[in-house]
């Protein structure tokens, strides 16, 4: 627990979670809350109906839970998840947004990356681009900062006061 | 649900938000004024899970899933805390922004309620 890390502490500083990036993270577990709450709904009711459609967006309300959890967990390997799900976030609604309005008779029924995430006021389609903007700025420096430290938080914490 | 008070309500969650949205925005830290606006949020949405219980029996069912209506409600109950709680730990400017727009969602979940109860066809 109390191990140092050789590391300075300037080094494990990660401004990930400061400023404007927590209210990125509030965001994504919003749409987070949202998108589980729906997939829920649609695979109780009705999973019969699109069984595509509805897995396919209860795999989105999952990748938005990892999303969040990886956008405040500090660390390279969690740095890393960040990026890998807000990718496949991007992707999703790119391309499931394009073949909706393209060949609608391949989603009938509304996925949460339908129309570009229209039944979500545009949100899965603006949020992925701000949290990869986010991350390039806020990458992890070192190594060390796999290490959660005390010292890292505080400079974390000392941060978002700024 | 009854229609006029969805509508207050979205309308009180939309200025809350822009409310502190804008203060946050300004630098201020979350104070009573932010709290207190959640609050009132809170306590729409807790006079709207009432009503929810008691429209069904009174002749005021749902045209839409009650399920999926229970979910947002559930949903929505649960963000103006979550907001409130984190204003309290972090204290900072973004923490006010942070209750702006979980005020916001709630106006949205609400708007979408509505929908669920009086539009949408089963």
């Amino acid at each position: 627990m109390n191990e140092t890390s050789t590391a300075p502490v300037g080094a494990r500083r990660r401004g990930r979670l400061s400023g404007i990036g927590r209210v990125l993270v509030a965001v994504y577990g919003v749409l987070a809350l949202a998108a589980t709450g729906r997939s829920l709904v649609q695979i109780v009711e009705k999973f019969d109906e699109a069984p595509v459609a509805y897995a396919l967006s209860a795999l989105a309300a999952v990748v938005y839970i990892l999303a969040t959890v990886a956008l405040v967990m500090p660390g390279r390997t969690w740095y890393r998840i960040a990026w890998a799900t807000i990718l496949f976030e991007f992707t999703g609604v790119v391309v499931v947004g394009l073949l909706s309005i393209v060949r609608p008779d391949l989603f009938p029924h509304d996925t949460v990356w339908s129309w570009f995430g229209r039944g979500y006021l545009f949100i899965p389609l603006v949020l992925p681009p701000l949290g990869m903007w986010w991350l390039a700025r806020h990458p992890v420096q070192d190594a060390a900062a796999d290490v959660r430290g005390e010292g890292a938080r505080t400079a974390v914490d000392a941060e978002g006061r700024a | 649900m009854i229609e006029w008070f969805a509508y207050a309500q979205v309308g009180i969650a939309v200025v809350a938000g822009l409310l502190c949205i804008v203060l946050g925005l300004a630098g201020r830290v979350p104070n009573d004024l932010v709290l207190g606006s959640l609050a009132l949020v809170e306590v729409l949405l807790i006079g709207q899970v009432v009503v929810a219980l008691v429209a069904p029996a009174v002749g005021n069912p749902p045209t839409g899933s009650l399920l999926e209506f229970w979910v947002y409600l559930v949903s929505a109950v649960l963000l103006p805390p979550a907001a409130a709680l984190w204003a309290l730990i972090d204290r900072g400017r973004w923490a006010t922004v942070v209750c702006g727009v979980g005020a916001l969602a709630v106006a949205v979940m609400v708007y979408r309620m509505l929908q669920i109860w009086t539009v949408q066809q089963a």
